[in-house]
């Protein structure tokens, strides 16, 4: 019988990735204590950390795949949907806030046809909100695919997008 | 130009955000094109983020500085440098730059103006001078050394850090760890990022010190991974010291080891609480502890372990080097020495300001951030962070000392200081301390985990005009639970900027208002 509860769906067996995460995992000496810096590699190698990897790790670990489950759902970075090509995040917390970012996320959505924590049609962008990128003093903030972008506004993130979108 | 030319471009990351690299390509393009002969070195920040990218070139009378430069102000410099002419964008002698002159810095002496990764540099500027002496001290005194200077936690909650070392140092265990915090955060704060991207040996050498004084032998910094550029350079120059002796089997000729590991964290609010962070490096949901035990006897894979923000540990080195005397000289009351306060948010000279304690909110948010950036007046200044106070104008004159923010409601914090103007609508500033509280709540105590999402929705109320008074009652019942009955600070200081708001701002709590000009409802998602 199949079980597909959280983290124990294992439909989409595929031993090309196994065996990457299981590579990864060695390179990291199968610790338990190195759980996080896994999950972060397995994202970076496969764009986001599904369902089907979740048992291979506990597996290397020696851990519950609860346990593996519990710790890619506790953290905001770990998704187990595909994101986007590009990776969008406005940050909206409070020194953003003080500099308008709330119009900001307002029109990016709009202009870009999403909410946020959604892809685009095309699949070329995700927006995400993010809270503190540690640019308060260059506010608004925003992170283009892990670069830093100050004093955002719609002009200067259209840019950075247009700039990724053809490789630059 | 003659001989060589050293012309400095940060490579901080908010000097990156407005374009540093590119400045840097432009530079070096011009120079070729010239045939001038330049060495580029990429240092941190000076922490003047409205002048970033600040430029800054080596002359016969020190560094002089341009900012804020585009790629395309780089041609018209070169033209003006070579003919002699002074460019448009010349501020004049770096040091002379009034908010950098009027700083006191200890901490931050050396960021913004050494390569972070070159050692010679560090060495050439005072560094390592604190590990040496250390070497050569006596442990305990090392400890009573950074006692005396009452050096408390730059974190936040500013607990004297060398009590914790104490703890740690005369708790007999097989193995011992000093953990870094730099899980920063907090909205309108960056000075931890600052100190490892522009001076990350400042850190190390910190640690390493702690570390021979507790008799620690792991060390791990905790970065959080909005911090990319930090993380990098962390680790660069932690491979640095290793291979120059200076970290690793024998630190520093001490015949001691201390091995230094960097950790990322994955964008959890939460693991910037000690306990948490401890999960968290122990590869575990980053839920909070309940203590005792405290972490200097039960610590990481519970052991006694030593947690101190990056700013404590990289304010150790300068303490040891120069003596607890010196540091101590600097400060009021019970804050003792210097504190890096932000300017962050609607403030139009945003950066870092390194002052003594007992500075004033005025000077800082006035004198060295000359106002509001949109020019508006100033309506509410948030302190310490999401869960610090909105102190209101009539505040403006508190020194910034821990023991006189609190008489006031409020609290120093890590000096992060966010700037509104007037139309910051209040109301929504409450809610959203809630809202944030509901999603980066770890979950372990009820206070918290439920109080936070009935907060969010008793505020929705008071904004919608429901039962306003009756509902203002119930905010200030379950504000009082939550900071009696929550496990750590996040349930229990939360209450700090909801009260603070209602009690300076009660125009903003009489519900059925119609928005406050330019103000805008803040309906957040999750992190993700």
């Amino acid at each position: 019988m199949q079980d597909d509860r959280p983290g124990r769906t294992d439909s989409s067996a595929d031993p090309v990735r196994d065996g990457q995460v299981t590579a990864i995992c060695q390179r990291h000496g199968n610790q338990p204590g190195e759980l996080i810096e896994i999950l972060h590699d397995v994202q970076t190698a496969l764009g986001f950390v599904p369902d089907g990897v979740l048992p291979v790790i506990a597996q290397a670990l020696n851990l519950s795949r609860a346990e593996v489950y519990g710790v890619r759902t506790f953290y905001h970075d770990f998704h187990a949907e595909p994101a986007g090509k590009h990776i969008l995040q406005l940050c909206r917390a409070e020194a953003c806030q003080a500099m308008g970012c709330e119009r900001l996320a307002a029109s990016l959505a709009k202009s870009l046809g999403i909410a946020f924590g959604e892809t685009t049609e095309d699949g070329a962008i995700t927006l995400r909100a993010v809270y503190c990128l540690g640019n308060c003093g260059l506010a608004p903030a925003a992170m283009l695919d892990g670069r830093l972008i100050g004093r955002a506004d719609a002009q200067v993130i259209a840019t950075a997008l247009a700039a990724a979108k053809a490789g630059r | 130009m003659p001989n060589t030319v050293d012309i400095y471009v940060p490579c901080d990351a908010a000097a990156l955000s407005v374009g540093a690299n590119e400045v840097a390509e432009a530079i070096a393009r011009e120079a070729a094109a010239r045939d001038a002969s330049v060495r580029i070195i990429r240092n941190g920040s000076r922490g003047m983020f409205w002048l970033e990218p600040l430029v800054e070139v080596a002359t016969a009378k020190g560094r002089v500085a341009y900012g804020p430069v585009r790629p395309q102000d780089v041609a018209p410099m070169f033209d003006a440098w070579l003919g002699g002419t002074a460019h448009r964008l010349l501020l004049g002698p770096t040091d002379e730059i009034a908010y950098l002159k009027n700083q006191e810095r200890l901490t931050f002496v050396r960021c913004g103006i050494i390569d972070p990764l070159s050692l010679e540099d560090y060495e050439a500027h005072g560094g390592l001078a604190g590990l040496r002496k250390a070497v050569a001290t006596p442990l305990p005194q090392v400890v009573a050394e950074v006692l005396e200077a009452g050096l408390r936690g730059r974190g936040g909650a500013g607990f004297p850090a060398a009590i914790k070392w104490k703890t740690v140092a005369e708790t007999e265990a097989s193995q011992k760890y000093i953990c870094c915090n730099a899980d920063e955060g907090d909205s309108g704060t960056f000075a931890d990022r600052m100190l490892m991207e522009g001076d990350p040996g400042s850190l190390i050498e910190g640690m390493a010190i702690a570390a021979l004084a507790t008799g620690a032998t792991e060390g791990y910094v905790y970065i959080r991974s909005e911090y990319p550029q930090a993380i990098a350079t962390m680790q660069a120059a932690i491979d640095l010291w290793e291979a120059a002796g200076l970290l690793g089997d024998n630190v520093a000729g001490s015949g001691k080891a201390f091995r230094l590991h960097v950790r990322r964290g994955a964008g959890a609010y939460i693991c910037g609480e000690e306990s948490s962070m401890l999960e968290s490096l122990e590869g575990r949901r980053g839920v909070v502890r309940a203590k005792p035990p405290i972490p200097a006897i039960s610590g990481l894979n519970g052991k006694p372990t030593v947690v101190n923000n990056v700013l404590t540990l990289a304010s150790v080195p300068v303490i040891i080097a120069k003596g607890a005397a010196h540091y101590k000289a600097f400060g009021m009351g019970r804050s003792r020495g210097t504190q890096a306060f932000q300017l962050a948010g609607n403030v139009r000279q945003g950066g870092l300001v390194e002052k003594a304690f007992g500075v004033t909110l005025r000077e800082l948010v006035e004198t060295f951030g000359g106002g509001s950036a949109t020019g508006r007046p100033i309506r509410a200044i948030q302190v310490g962070g999401p869960l610090g106070a909105y102190v209101p104008n009539s505040q403006l004159d508190l020194p910034m000392d821990y023991e006189a923010f609190a008489a006031a409601g409020a609290m120093v914090g890590h000096g992060g200081i966010v700037v509104f103007d007037d139309s910051v609508d209040m109301a929504q500033q409450a809610r959203f301390a809630f809202e944030f509280c509901a999603i980066e709540s770890c979950g372990k105590c009820t206070p918290c985990r439920i109080g936070a999402v009935r907060g969010k929705e008793t505020v929705d109320k008071i904004i919608a005009g429901q039962d306003v008074a009756k509902n203002l009652a119930l905010v200030a019942d379950l504000c009082e639970t939550m900071t009696d009955g929550s496990l750590c600070a996040m349930g229990g200081l939360t209450p700090m900027p909801v009260q603070s708001a209602i009690k300076h701002w009660p125009e903003d709590f009489r519900g059925r208002t119609p928005p406050r000009k330019g103000s805008e409802t803040i309906q957040i998602p999750a992190a993700e």
